[in-house]
């Protein structure tokens, strides 16, 4: 399959980038990765006329620990991340990496990439939320830090204006007896999972439940922090109640539409049990325990 | 809307140790590139949608799936296809255990297959059964059910410790 003609321009640092996305005008769309945007592409769902490919940018795949804060170019690659200090610090960050795709897609998809695009099924955008995340645009005005939670405004839409773009995801590392996982289903590797669950914990005590981000992914138009699932945890004894409410709270809070990856009942009952699952692994991983965890498919 | 300038770019590349160029349109896809405009038919275009891997090829030493690359972004880059695989008329260690253990029917996947066998193999030389299937989880076989290329690959994996 072919997209349509197109102009190509390959841009040599982010300023040029900006410059070029100025000139060039509303038809004109900035390429990292292209694990989504040639895909749409090729079957003309967008066309548009003219690419601006940032990978031959030097330094933006760089991954910087910043004083407790951990830096990610946006051209880093799910690869780099799957194979980072990162992901062994902050255990959720690399259940993601490490379940996106197939090896063939992590090699080139980038974390900048995958929240500007901003696909309700994406993965960044679900487990980010679950830590104190940050994106980083730049623009013909200079540059501004927005919280993901603003950045992300609707499936496909971000705070992105057409003269930005993003230039790095930060990430606050979470504190100590801090533990979190993302869990994910799918039917095989390479697709979209069919629903996903971010949860991460802080315990005082290993036991008693001083904060928790539980979100949702998959199940809405844009990842879902289930706030009310949340609040049934915190400051409460992590036991099986308070995370029976919290899990039926987090099932409330879904709002998926049936697709051919399932029923809206289904998902929201798949949703409801990643996110049971994730709290146990979450806690686990609080209390110092190695874990292994991330996206289920047939044949994993 | 601006009309699109298509106008064509030579994109330079080193396919199998050997530096190629050709100028083509910036639409043009890493895998048409390749065996369109370098006659490099070894790698397959199967799907054609990011799914099926039967186009991976090695850039810059990491499995890709080159349906879902334009060719000017790969340029500069190192490429190996299946191509590259057997060295003086004798094949790789790979592609025998293939051929060995029945790792292939139809042969339509495999260029793909080898290619990530390759790099499974890089990472992981003694790759268990779960890397084993992760690694080539990209990978999609309508034949042989999978169980024959696992095979293939811990024998590949086998031989490869030995010489």
């Amino acid at each position: 399959m072919y997209a349509a003609p197109f102009s190509y321009f390959r841009a040599a640092s982010l300023q040029e980038a900006v410059k070029l996305l100025q000139e060039l005008g509303e038809d004109a769309r900035v390429i990292a990765g292209g694990q989504s945007l040639i895909p749409l592409m090729k079957m003309r769902m967008a066309r548009p006329a003219a690419l601006i490919d940032i990978n031959f940018i030097p330094g933006l795949g760089d991954i910087h620990n910043s004083k407790g804060e951990l830096r990610f170019g946006a051209l880093v690659r799910h690869a780099d991340l799957e194979h980072s200090a990162a992901g062994v610090t902050v255990p959720i960050l690399h259940d993601c990496a490490a379940g996106i795709a197939d090896v063939q897609v992590r090699n080139q998809g980038t974390i900048g990439g995958s929240l500007a695009e901003a696909d309700p099924s994406g993965d960044w955008g679900t487990a980010l939320l679950a830590l104190d995340t940050s994106v980083v645009c730049l623009g013909p005005e200079g540059e501004r830090t927005v919280p993901l939670e603003e950045f992300i405004k609707d499936a496909y839409t971000t705070a992105l204006t057409h003269e930005e773009i993003v230039t790095e995801v930060r990430v606050k590392a979470p504190p100590k007896g801090s533990g979190g996982a993302h869990l994910a289903f799918k039917r095989s590797a390479p697709v979209y999972p069919t629903a996903s669950a971010s949860v991460q914990l802080t315990l005082a005590d290993h036991n008693t439940c001083k904060d928790a981000r539980i979100v949702l992914g998959c199940v809405g138009l844009t990842a879902i922090r289930a706030k009310e699932a949340e609040a049934g945890l915190r400051g409460k004894p992590l036991d099986e109640k308070n995370i029976r409410t919290a899990v039926d709270a987090a099932r409330a809070a879904a709002d998926p539409q049936s697709d051919m990856r399932g029923s809206a009942d289904y998902k929201r009952v798949l949703v409801g049990a990643l996110v049971k699952r994730a709290i146990g692994i979450a806690a686990r991983r609080a209390r110092g325990e190695s874990v292994d965890a991330g996206h289920e498919y047939a044949g994993r | 809307m601006n009309m699109p300038d298509a106008k064509k770019i030579l994109v330079r590349v080193r396919v199998n140790g050997v530096a190629r160029e050709a100028e083509v349109e910036p639409r043009t896809l890493l895998v048409e590139f390749l065996r369109e405009h370098l006659n490099l038919t070894g790698t397959h275009i199967g799907c054609d949608t990011t799914y099926c891997g039967a186009c991976t090829v090695i850039l810059n030493g990491r499995t890709v799936k080159s349906c879902t690359l334009f060719a000017p972004m790969a340029d500069g880059g190192e490429i190996t296809t299946v191509e590259g695989l057997a060295k003086e008329g004798k094949l790789h260690p790979v592609q025998e255990a293939f051929a060995e253990c029945h790792g292939l029917q139809c042969g339509y996947c495999t260029p793909g297959l080898l290619l990530s066998t390759m790099q499974l193999l890089k990472k992981y030389p003694k790759p268990t059964e779960a890397q084993i299937r992760k690694g080539i989880a990209g990978n999609t076989c309508r034949c042989t059910g999978y169980q024959n290329v696992f095979k293939s690959i811990r024998m590949a994996a086998a031989e490869m410790e030995k010489r």
